[in-house]
């Protein structure tokens, strides 16, 4: 199964296994990751599964499509970046082994 | 606190129940915690149950709030199928359907609410059903299809998505609502005239204004809704959706104070100091508002499943949320932040022919209160915003749409 690496905020990072074609909010939850909320259990409806994407990853996950649901409900989230995403939307693929997310100060 | 002496009991292992569960060792905490639930399986989300789960489209994994090792990996002794019967303060104890009696320090009451019943001559006919649990859910399913008609007493969220859901399947869905709205108690006019027209468009039958007289069968078995009036809807299954009300008898009996709900602060704690309560049983302050109120939606069960945790684990309580909801019908989404307390004015922004537009509740010094968004998650993040920050807006800025979002919540 392809790993996923959390990044706290305070550093501290945790390697999980995630599921190919479940998504990388959903393998932080599975392992109680502290920092992912996802209080809407992958609805995107409440952007507490916010995340950033390591530089070296984002070519192969991306940037939510302009116009969508989650580039307006991260328009608003807690501390947003450029390579902010929400991790309810990355579904996992064998591409994305290895992954690398950060998590941001706060999801509310 | 993280000795391994300190027991947690959590009674009711649903969204809240789980959550605290998962939230105390996220911190650290190190006891004993055993969660207490009566349903068959592990805690679960319950918001699917009207959208996704009735329409097959989730899998019992996906609605699995997390997988059963979960429990077992991050030592947490689920009871499943047992039920909080009693609770003794003084003795710190509480006891189970099973005859059991387990020993805490710290109680979390996780109750739940359950659904309203309404005295009606057939209620208990096959075929008269409600939505409360994953079970509930498979019997409703098992009644819809095509050809198949539902007909559903009360016209609330729960049954405008279960409505949405059935036509989705190729039922047939009448909704019967007692008030002259759909969504009378919990949103404004222009919101529910928005719904009826778009169920109405998708082939619901609506009946406003409606009291329902009983529910008729043949064979012991669900044959029609008869109104008021007269008239009957005929239907194979009747879902009663007419509201919750919360399980707070074990915390009367035990003497904690309660008011349509038990009362709690803003650590989530009852009148009793090593007992808490969260989620859908609670009756708690709404600092933003100036008031208390019963909250049922999952972001209220999380916020005080994090304050409860916090708490017992010696953290100061978290910064209070503004209380959110949301609701999915048919390709609509719904996300309503904050609640319209005192508030004299609504001002639409967007367009509602369009399906996409925004209502913000002002009180009359212009201080935003609610929002309520159709298809516009830009309005209800910065809503949120907005009303957390106390913001004052006018409604001629809030109407033109050529000042963003950004703007108005800077």
């Amino acid at each position: 199964m392809p790993k996923i690496t959390f990044i706290e905020h305070n550093g501290t990072p945790h390697t999980v296994e995630g599921t190919i074609g479940r998504s990388v909010m959903e393998a932080a939850v599975n392992n109680n990751i502290r920092g992912i909320d996802a209080d809407c259990g992958g609805e995107c409806a409440c952007a507490t599964c916010h995340v950033y994407i390591e530089p070296e990853w984002l070519g192969k996950v991306g940037l939510p499509a302009d116009g969508s649901q989650e580039a307006s409900m991260l328009s608003f989230a807690a501390v947003t970046q450029p390579d902010s995403r929400l991790s309810c939307q990355i579904q996992m693929t064998a591409e994305l082994d290895g992954l690398v997310v950060r998590m941001p100060e706060g999801q509310h | 606190m993280s000795d391994t002496t300190t027991s947690v009991v959590i009674a009711g292992a649903g969204h809240a129940g789980g959550s605290a569960a998962a939230m105390l060792r996220q911190l650290g905490f190190a006891g004993a915690i055993t969660l207490v639930g009566d349903e068959p399986i592990p805690p679960y989300e319950r918001p699917p149950l009207s959208k996704a789960w009735l329409k097959g489209e989730a899998s019992a994994e996906s609605l699995a709030l997390r997988p059963m090792e979960f429990y077992t990996t991050a030592n947490i002794d689920l009871r499943l199928n047992t039920r909080v019967t009693g609770i003794d303060p003084a003795a710190k104890t509480v006891s189970l359907g099973s005859g059991e009696t387990l020993s805490y320090d710290f109680l979390i009451l996780a109750l739940g609410a359950r659904a309203r019943r309404i005295p009606l001559p057939g209620l208990d006919l096959d075929g008269v059903l409600e939505l409360r649990t994953a079970a509930d859910a498979d019997k409703l399913k098992a009644a819809l299809g095509p050809g198949k008609r539902l007909a559903v007493v009360g016209g609330g969220y729960i049954g405008l998505e279960a409505a949405a859901s059935a036509r989705g399947l190729g039922a047939e869905a009448t909704i019967i609502e007692r008030e002259s709205r759909v969504l009378a108690r919990v949103a404004c006019q222009q919101l529910s005239d928005f719904f009826e027209r778009f169920h109405r468009a998708q082939g619901v039958t609506i009946e406003v204004s409606a009291g329902v007289a009983a529910l008729e069968g043949v064979g012991g078995k669900v044959t029609g809704v008869r109104l008021s009036d007269g008239r009957v809807i005929p239907c194979d299954a009747a879902l009663i959706g007419v509201g919750a009300v919360p399980n707070d008898e074990i915390a009367q009996a035990a003497g904690l104070a309660c008011d349509g709900g038990i009362v709690v602060d803003l650590s989530a704690r009852t009148s009793d100091p090593a007992i808490f309560a969260i989620g859908d049983c609670t009756k708690r302050p709404l600092p933003l508002y100036g008031r208390t109120m019963r909250l049922e939606s999952v972001p209220n069960a999380l916020e005080q499943a994090k304050q409860a945790a916090a708490a017992i684990y010696g953290r100061p309580p978290p910064p209070p949320e503004v209380p959110w909801f949301w609701s999915d019908q048919y390709d609509v989404r719904l996300q309503i932040a904050g609640i319209p307390f005192d508030a004299t004015e609504i001002v639409v922004r967007g367009d509602i022919a369009a399906g996409k537009f925004a209502l913000f509740h002002l009180a009359e010094d212009g201080l935003v209160r609610a929002v309520e968004a159709v298809n516009a998650s830009t309005e209800f993040m910065g809503g949120r915003r907005i009303i957390q920050r106390g913001k004052r807006l006018t409604a001629d800025r809030i109407r033109d749409m050529a000042v963003t979002m950004q703007e108005l919540a800077s």
